[in-house]
């Protein structure tokens, strides 16, 4: 009985911790709804009771071009980074050539690099290579976040694939591009979704180098589109909040539909399983 | 005492023996080749877009540069002036300064948070799975979305943090507009993204700890706290030093939240050096590519200094079990 109320008071505490967390999201969903009048009230309103569309209008209105952009180098990204990092990873997790550590020191190293840094030397390139403003600079640029955690990842993933396996398809005959195809891809597909969810989600937020290689383009994504909300001083708190819950989106949706390859990819990074 | 060590090797020793034995194997030349052939794509990846925009970064901080000289290339070399000029800079004290008090205060509080969560939720109560998930939103979100959610709730004038410290009968704070608080302002909303990675770590740390420890801790009759401070805590050490320097790198290269809240103002307040290298190479009509540069290869120094200590303590771990 005593041990029954405990269990429940922790569930409710639960509750009302992870309520405090998310206060911050749930009030940019309300300020997204909340009239233009009311934004500036005192003391503010906690629902947003006159509900407006106004600031998804002018989501509607101005940042569907930005999305559509974030769409196509997000998924570029992705398919991007998968395609480096899974036959890396199973180079060095299976064929372990000689180099193949130093390989991987580099990858951990590379990581730790702060994006702010290689945007300076992106655009030094990209400048005189006239590729500023383009989406497959961007694509590439984007692609830096992620490749060097890609092939860790497959890499960890790929050397849990058992040796018989592969020694199997070769005295069947199969050679090592079919081996990696046939096996080892279709194999490995958890650790391709954890990537290219993760690739794609960091292109998506990526401000550092859309603001320095594509700022000014013609195609820009939709952090550029908030800046841009938030630069033009316009106050129009209920529209930079509104294109923020668009914004986050796919954050959302890929918490829903892939939480547990969410949950391996934080984890991978820093613990070993 | 030594129950505890004893467990542990034998937690560990099972841990270790999974580990592939193929190691002892190297490949034979074919297969050599094709080895290489697989890694050729990112080798050749990594000398294009990682060493080689390095490098340029690299010769930006020791050329003179302008705007035209930018755009043709042919900026003469300027040896060290630029790290000369950065270090006279009276913004780079205060600049390194707050990256310090920033990068310390956020660890400290998001590693204390998230440990005291995840052994809350390591206790099995209904719902401890999903709560735990949704704790996982602030880390989702585009770091844009989190910045300007914090600049509107922490908004002087109509901002919820000050309504609510007026129940409380505290004054209105000018959070991102005065000196005294910007730096608060951005350590807190980076706080906030920072616990879920905390949380998720440390929360499968917990997971490996074997529950017979508690359940003899307890027999032997001792209490929470001191299962925590005794059990917990010691056997979390390991997963907690990577937790944290993995956290301090990420801490380290955080831009775009203290841009998109303060721009690093008012007067440089809130400036760090990732702020301060962009500042000068593109927040201003006139970019300073030189010093900006030099300032974020600075940058790169103190999170590769801290980098190669990560991977020695992982290394250390790995050869331990």
């Amino acid at each position: 009985m005593r041990r029954d109320l405990a269990r429940r008071a922790k569930t409710a505490l639960g509750l009302v911790l992870t309520a405090l967390m998310l206060f911050p999201v749930y009030w940019m969903v309300n300020a997204s709804f909340t009239r233009d009048q009311d934004l500036r009230r005192t003391p503010p309103s906690w629902f947003p009771l006159h509900g407006t569309l106004e600031g998804y209008r002018a989501v509607l209105r101005d940042q569907l071009p930005y999305l559509a952009t974030s769409l196509v180098v997000a998924v570029g990204t992705a398919a991007l980074t998968v395609a480096l990092s899974a036959p890396a990873g199973h180079a060095l997790a299976k064929l372990r050539p000689r180099g193949g550590g130093v390989l991987g020191f580099v990858l951990l190293v590379a990581q730790m690099i702060p994006g702010i840094i290689m945007a300076m030397g992106f655009y030094a390139i990209y400048l005189s290579a006239g590729m500023l403003q383009s989406i497959g600079g961007l694509i590439v640029a984007d692609s830096t976040l992620a490749v060097p955690f890609g092939v860790l990842i497959c890499t960890a993933f790929m050397s849990g694939i058992p040796g018989e396996l592969l020694q199997a398809a070769r005295t069947d005959g199969a050679g090592p591009l079919r081996t990696f195809w046939s096996i080892v891809l279709p194999m490995s597909r958890n650790a391709l979704v954890t990537v290219s969810l993760f690739a794609f989600l960091w292109a998506w937020s990526d401000f550092v180098f859309a603001s320095t290689l594509d700022g000014g383009g013609a195609y820009e994504p939709i952090t550029l589109g908030i800046y841009h909300y938030i630069g033009n001083n316009n106050q129009q708190w209920n529209a930079i909040m509104a294109t923020a819950v668009v914004a986050s989106l796919p954050a959302a949706v890929i918490l829903v539909l892939a939480q547990r390859y969410v949950a391996a990819g934080v984890t991978a990074g820093a613990v070993k399983d | 005492m030594t129950v505890l060590m004893t467990q542990r090797r034998r937690a560990t020793g099972s841990a270790g023996s999974a580990s592939p034995p193929s190691t002892l194997r190297r490949p034979k030349a074919p297969e050599r080749l094709a080895a290489w052939g697989f890694l050729a794509p990112v080798v050749s990846y990594l000398v294009l877009f990682y060493a080689y925009p390095l490098y340029r970064n690299l010769d930006l901080s020791l050329r003179d540069y302008t705007v035209r000289s930018f755009v043709q290339g042919d900026a003469p070399f300027s040896g060290l002036a630029n790290y000369r000029a950065v270090f006279a800079d009276p913004t780079f004290v205060p600049a390194l300064v707050h990256t310090l008090v920033f990068t310390a205060l956020s660890l400290l509080v998001q590693y204390a948070a998230g440990l005291a969560l995840a052994v809350f939720f390591n206790q099995n109560f209904r719902l401890s799975a999903t709560l735990r998930a949704l704790f996982l939103v602030p880390w989702l979100l585009p770091l844009i979305v989190s910045a300007s959610t914090w600049a509107w709730m922490l908004n002087s004038d109509s901002g919820v943090v000050n309504a609510v410290l007026h129940w409380f009968g505290v004054g209105p704070v000018d959070w991102l507009t005065s000196p005294q608080w910007s730096l608060a302002s951005v350590v807190i909303a980076n706080i906030w993204i920072g616990i879920p990675f905390n949380l998720v770590v440390l929360y499968s740390g917990l997971q490996a700890i074997p529950a017979g420890l508690y359940e003899a801790a307890a027999v032997d009759g001792a209490s929470a706290w001191q299962r925590f401070w005794r059990i917990t805590f010691p056997l979390l050490r390991p997963v907690s030093a990577i937790t944290l320097l993995l956290g301090l790198i990420y801490t380290l290269k955080v831009f775009d939240i203290i841009w998109i809240m303060t721009r690093g103002g008012p007067s440089d307040s809130s400036t760090t050096l990732a702020t301060w290298s962009y500042r000068l190479g593109f927040g201003s009509p006139l970019p300073q590519f030189g010093p900006g540069a030099a300032v974020g290869n600075l940058l790169v120094v103190i999170a590769l200094a801290f980098g190669l200590l990560y991977i020695r303590l992982q290394r250390r771990q790995q050869e331990a079990t």
